[in-house]
């Protein structure tokens, strides 16, 4: 199979099938897009899936808020059959230390500029948002009623769905092996089923978009962190928001399914790549789940996973294009909170890559801030 | 298998309560992958964690594409090999 596009996509994850919906929807044609297994087989399968507007920088919360609202419009957008499992129970971001009360005053204060619907509740407050809270050693929380769940498997086939019926074409179980490129701009890719020669590369395959970088010699600073994850057997409707605790590094969340979804960061995790589940995390997990929410208790967990955190030096996305580089652009290194900013990132990545003006500025999360020096720091993340 | 009674009430996975009809109705339009299916419809993904459904679904999806069952890649199968309550695995560490 030897073949010409104008655009190829890498990456069957909700960016990738974001990006691939909003070009094809702004007239763009010959789109492919390329994923190595199935939709949804990398970080976006694997998520959390919370979505929240609660963000500490200006950029976020507008990136977040965007997105929130189109995520309320999504089914009809992209003309979906089946449900999203869009869920707006909220999110309580708790506090433990007086550095992070100081912190989440800071975050409402840019959040409240925007419109953002989020206020501090305290702790007698959080109990009756949450009855089943363990309020011990709780100074307080922030609260966002707007923020919640969504189904990232259903979310990443709507979006597919509806870019193929605008004429992408979505190859699955392709791998690309290289990127090609001639004099400083990209001319195609080789995948394991041929070459596809395009004037456009969108590169958007999560932590192996740095492995894909380096075939053309460019070195995206992007590290894959192991995240481990579980889930619940299904109860009655019983927690409305997601519960998260920077402190604990700790979220917890009842999906509409009636399961609980639940995850921790771990500081000391090296950085590679890695997809095994360890018993360690059951314990940990565990442990602090049953300390902050006591009646979980008593439900069973019937699955644990893992999947990888594409970091960047600051946990910030890199978007646009590769000063000196004719044809690439870069959507990667979301860091653990990619899937909430998908709806808003797809239409922003389509608007650049066509050379319009984009509708939120985006040069913030340029590849050559590092290079400069510029990091941007999010204080708000886990 | 049972597709000789009324198709609407069997039920092939039964954790997450999710009927041949749906399943067949998926396979129809073209997914005919294990891990799609599962992602999308959640059969396997109940408390047996597929153990009596998967086997079924195989069958299906031999059936619908021609394939042989043993070509149907399986999916992963992921810890805990059964379903253990949070505060059983909290029980033995030290928490604040
Ligand atoms: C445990 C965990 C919890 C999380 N929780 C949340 C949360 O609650 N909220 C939130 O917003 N975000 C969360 N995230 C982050 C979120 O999952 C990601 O930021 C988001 O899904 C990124 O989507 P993506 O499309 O960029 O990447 P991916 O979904 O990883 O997609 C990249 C795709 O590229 C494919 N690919 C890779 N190499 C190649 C190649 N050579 N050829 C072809 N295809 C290739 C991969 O197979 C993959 O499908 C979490 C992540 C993890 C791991
Ligand atoms: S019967 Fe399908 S998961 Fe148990």
């Amino acid at each position: 199979m030897n073949k010409t596009a104008d655009y190829v996509i890498i990456g069957g994850g909700v960016i990738g099938c974001s990006i691939a919906y909003n070009l094809a929807k702004k007239g763009a044609k010959n789109i492919v897009l390329i994923e190595k297994k199935y939709l949804t087989s990398g970080a976006t399968g694997r998520c959390g899936a919370g979505v929240r507007m609660q963000f500490g920088t200006e950029t976020n919360c507008l990136l977040a808020k965007n997105s929130i609202e189109m995520f309320e419009n999504l089914e009809e957008e992209l003309g979906y059959q089946d449900s999203i499992e869009f869920k707006q129970g909220g999110y309580l971001l708790l506090a433990y230390t007086e550095k992070m009360v100081e912190q989440f005053h800071k975050n409402l204060g840019v959040q409240h500029k925007l419109g953002i619907p989020s206020r501090w509740v305290t702790p007698e407050e959080s109990k009756e948002i949450v009855p089943h809270l363990n309020t011990q050693g709780l100074l307080g929380a922030t609260f966002c009623g707007k923020d919640g769940h969504c189904n990232p498997f259903k979310t990443t086939d709507a979006y597919a769905k509806a870019a193929e019926r605008l004429g992408v074409e979505i190859m699955t179980y392709t791998e690309v092996k290289q990127l090609l490129a001639q004099d400083g701009r990209i001319t195609g890719v080789e995948t394991d089923k041929g070459v596809i020669e395009t004037p456009v590369v969108v590169l958007c395959a999560g932590s192996y978009s740095r492995d894909l970088a380096a075939t053309i010699d460019i070195d995206l600073p992007i590290t894959p962190e192991r995240h481990q994850i579980l889930v619940t057997e299904p109860v009655e409707m019983m927690q409305g928001p997601m519960v998260m605790s920077f402190y604990h590094g700790l979220y917890c969340q009842q999906v509409p399914h009636g399961s609980f979804v639940m995850g921790l960061g771990d500081p000391n995790e090296p950085k590679e790549y890695n997809f095994n589940g360890s018993w360690q995390f059951l314990h940990e997990m565990a442990a602090k789940a049953t300390f902050l929410l006591p009646p979980l208790a008593n439900l069973r967990v019937v699955r644990q996973w893992a999947g990888l955190y594409d970091l960047t030096p600051d946990r910030q996305q890199i978007l646009g294009s590769v000063p000196g580089f004719e044809g690439v652009h870069l959507a990667a290194g979301f860091s653990g909170h990619g899937f909430m900013i998908a709806p808003m990132t797809g239409k922003l990545m389509a608007e650049h890559i066509l050379g319009e003006e984009t509708s939120l500025p985006i040069s913030m999360f340029d590849f050559s801030r590092f290079a400069r020096g510029e990091l941007f720091v999010e204080p708000s993340v886990v | 298998m049972c597709q000789e009674k009324d198709k609407n009430l069997t039920i092939l996975c039964r954790c997450e309560d999710i009927t041949l009809d749906e399943i067949r109705e998926y396979i129809n339009q073209g997914v005919t992958d294990l891990e799609q299916l599962k992602r999308l419809l959640r059969v396997g993904m109940g408390p047996c964690q597929g153990r009596t459904c998967t086997p079924l679904l195989i069958n299906e999806i031999a059936r619908a594409t021609g394939r042989p069952v043993k070509d149907i890649p399986l999916t992963v199968f992921r810890q805990p090999t059964t379903a253990v309550k949070l505060g059983v695995l909290a029980g033995g560490i030290n928490h604040e």
